[in-house]
């Protein structure tokens, strides 16, 4: 055990700090969930990418840093100390990517990652359908071959796609291979929705913004080459970008570890009774039980272990307390609780963790069936 | 940063388990328990055959763990304590490990004890009530059978007796194999072993090994409903197919997996000695009762009826875990010296009236 940062972690820690405080935007940016939020966010991803922080795991030829997990918790530690932006290119650097380093082709790498990475091109996931939501390999949008184009042609409909209406590009499964078993037919393509034959239409999440779009492919043409991970093999390549999804990529503890000092803060304001104050401590410890998790995978993934279906144990754990967390605050705030503010946008959006990602009762299935070897239904 | 448990700390548990998986069994923790409700006047001797399984994990060196290698022992520090007491509470083996391993041993080689080689070699067990103002009132675990008590001073200081030497008076109890003892009197004499600082040390210490103890309980109980729930079936299928019956499982092993990293890093947190190992602690030990009691509420649920008897050995481990997750500070009196630290509430308790 050795919880302590080196010499080279600790100028990376400053030189990251010392950057966020003179650079990060105030007033904090309206929601990148909305059409004119989503513009000011493009800024702020182009200047993260200017000083070369906006992918720092990634290699310098693509905008990165080469920096080590550890630099990256370091850095995520401080981008959420420093109030800094969500991220409304994360559906691309933290999901898409890590499966680009894994599946893609050198070719799809050179020229993906870096436009990726300087928000040129902006990702959006297109997993779910109408009629296929936890059951992914349920999914009925297809494409078909159009040898004489070399390439497909998409058909059907995504929904709940997030940032959709504002994103270039979309990566998702389509069905190719209709007779084929359901986990086996499957391919991923990559699909710039500006093509002819797209048609994207946002509408409002429960937060009210216009964070949410459906898709619609009526014979829109993917070249070849935008196929990731070979034809009828998309299965385990979804399978590794949800993993993404729901581990450490997408929500790092600093995130929470943010969230929970706000809480603490907020209850020293407050007069707070034995109940409510325990619930602030515990947000406290969980937040924090959560960093100390991840710790220990990211030493397990340094050693080359793949988290595999141990990344449902985090999905659980983060979207399960930062609800509880947020209704610990509105319940802190009293009748101020309903104005419209980061505790009331934080909660509205705390109760979509259980659902996006995988629902939590499918994470319970593959937590019991996958680490407690439970018999399937 | 390596979150890992060390080489030497992972070596010293590997070395245990053999033994306590051959020899530790549910058969043996029924032997520490009274034959009947009443334990009566006199009192028992611990089994010999649990003195022997303690000895041989004091062949392996557990019980110097903590002490220096010039005064017979391991010489690790407190990184040590988790995986070995985790271990330990795994197989349920009924003795104060903790107070013997983690909270006296290193005392008594600091004080120059002459008890130190009885200890060290797994003859003696040594208990512990370090509670302040009511410790002539809290039952003591151990106390019919452990060879020395160790109890705390007026003055904060921390003394060491001779079983022989107090009078006490045996406590039935839910877990009857902790064999519980309450002063009848408080003590007069002892051999001072600690003053108060060290003996706040030795708290925060017996906290972590507790913690420790009760992952180790949470895993075996929840090992134990796996097994069950995939062979009992009903209406033609294993009942752990069941979400209902998956999903309760599931939130149990979460409750281990994100408990376990934290008593590891409370660990740390003391040997290096950091400023918030204290609040480390008071972590670990909020996370492992929790969730040592989550988990024996679903196990029993799980089991059904055959987990609500005492022919079945599930009761030895969730009465284990319900005698130890109030003790050394419950999870609300460990939330509640959080708060403090965290600036929620000016009342700070004193630490060892948990």
């Amino acid at each position: 055990m050795d919880l302590t940062s080196s010499p080279a972690e600790q100028a990376f820690r400053r030189e990251a700090r010392a950057w966020l405080e003179a650079n990060v935007p105030r007033p904090p940016l309206p929601s990148g969930d909305t059409k004119a939020g989503f513009a000011a966010h493009l800024d702020w991803e182009r200047a993260l990418f200017e000083a070369r922080w906006s992918v720092v795991s990634w290699p310098q030829r693509y905008g990165g840093r080469d920096a080590s997990l550890w630099e990256w918790l370091i850095f995520e530690e401080e981008y959420y100390r420093a109030g800094a932006p969500q991220r409304v290119t994360q559906n691309g650097i933290f999901l898409l990517a890590p499966s680009l380093f894994e599946f893609g082709t050198p070719e799809q790498q050179d020229r993906i990652l870096p436009r990726m990475a300087a928000a040129q091109e902006l990702w959006a996931q297109g997993w779910s359908e109408p009629s296929a939501g936890s059951d992914l390999a349920g999914i009925t949008s297809r494409a078909e071959r159009d040898e004489q184009a070399g390439g497909w042609r998409l058909y059907g409909q995504k929904t709940w796609t997030t940032r959709g209406a504002f994103c270039t590009h979309l990566f998702g499964l389509f069905r190719t291979d209709p007779a084929a078993d359901r986990h086996r037919g499957l391919t991923y393509f990559l699909v710039d929705l500006r093509s002819p034959g797209i048609e994207v239409r946002g509408f409002e999440r429960l937060d009210g913004d216009e964070g949410f779009a459906d898709v619609f492919f009526d014979g829109a043409f993917v070249p070849e080459r935008d196929v990731l991970g070979g034809v009828n093999r998309g299965w385990p390549v979804a399978m590794a970008t949800t993993g993404s999804e729901r581990g450490l990529t997408l929500r790092s503890p600093s995130r929470f570890m943010t969230a929970a000092s706000r809480l603490v803060e907020l209850g020293r304001s407050a007069g707070l009774d034995g109940g409510l104050r325990d619930r602030v401590v515990q947000s406290w410890i969980e937040a924090r039980a959560y960093q100390l998790f991840t710790l220990e995978q990211v030493t397990g993934i340094v050693a080359g272990d793949k988290p595999g279906a141990r990344s449902s144990l985090n999905k659980l754990y983060w979207s399960e307390f930062d609800v509880r967390l947020h209704e610990t605050a509105m319940e802190l705030l009293g009748a101020d609780a309903e104005a419209d503010g980061p505790w009331s946008r934080g909660f509205l959006f705390s109760l979509a963790g259980p659902i996006y990602a995988g629902t939590n009762e499918i994470q319970r299935n593959i937590v019991a069936e996958r680490l407690l070897g439970l018999p399937r239904a | 940063m390596r979150f890992a448990v060390a080489e030497d700390a992972a070596a010293l548990r590997d070395a245990a388990q053999p033994l306590l998986d051959a020899r530790a069994t549910p058969a043996l923790i029924r032997s520490a328990w009274p034959a009947g409700p009443d334990p009566g006047p006199a009192q028992p001797a611990l089994p010999a055959q649990v003195r022997a399984v303690w000895r041989g994990l004091a062949d392996i060196g557990v019980t110097g763990a903590l002490v220096a290698e010039a005064h017979g022992g391991l010489g690790l520090d407190e990184n040590a304590l988790p995986p070995v007491l985790s271990r330990i509470g795994h197989s349920g083996l009924p003795v104060p490990a903790g107070e013997t391993v983690a909270v006296t041993a290193p005392l008594l080689a600091a004080a120059g004890h002459p008890a130190l080689p009885d200890v060290l070699s797994g003859a003696a067990l040594v208990t512990a009530q370090l509670a302040a103002a009511a410790a002539a009132e809290l039952p003591i675990p151990f106390g019919q059978t452990a060879d020395y008590v160790l109890l705390r001073g007026d003055n904060g200081e921390l003394r060491l007796y001779e079983r022989g030497e107090l009078e006490t008076s045996p406590v039935p109890a839910v877990d009857g194999s902790r064999q519980l003892a309450r002063l009848r009197a408080r003590p007069a004499g002892g051999v001072p072993v600690a003053g108060p600082a060290d003996a706040a040390a030795a708290w925060e210490r017996g906290v972590l090994a507790a913690a420790a103890v009760l992952v180790g309980l949470a895993e075996r109980m929840l090992s134990m409903t796996v097994d069950y729930v995939a062979s009992r079936w009903q209406f033609g299928v294993p009942i752990g197919s069941f979400q209902a019956v998956k999903h309760r499982l599931a939130d149990s092993l979460v409750a281990v997996e994100f408990a376990r990293p934290a008593v590891l890093a409370a660990g740390w947190a003391q040997a290096c000695a950091a400023a918030d190992a204290a609040q480390q602690t008071s972590v670990a030990k909020v996370l492992a009762s929790d969730a040592a009691t989550t988990v024996a509420r679903a196990a029993i649920q799980c089991h059904g009826a055959i987990g609500y008897t005492t022919e079945y050995d599930l009761h030895l481990f969730a009465k284990r875990a319900w005698a130890l997750a109030p003790s050394w500070g419950s999870a609300s009196w460990h939330r509640r010296r959080l708060a403090a630290g965290l600036g929620l509430t000016e009342a700070v308790p004193d630490e060892r009236e948990g």
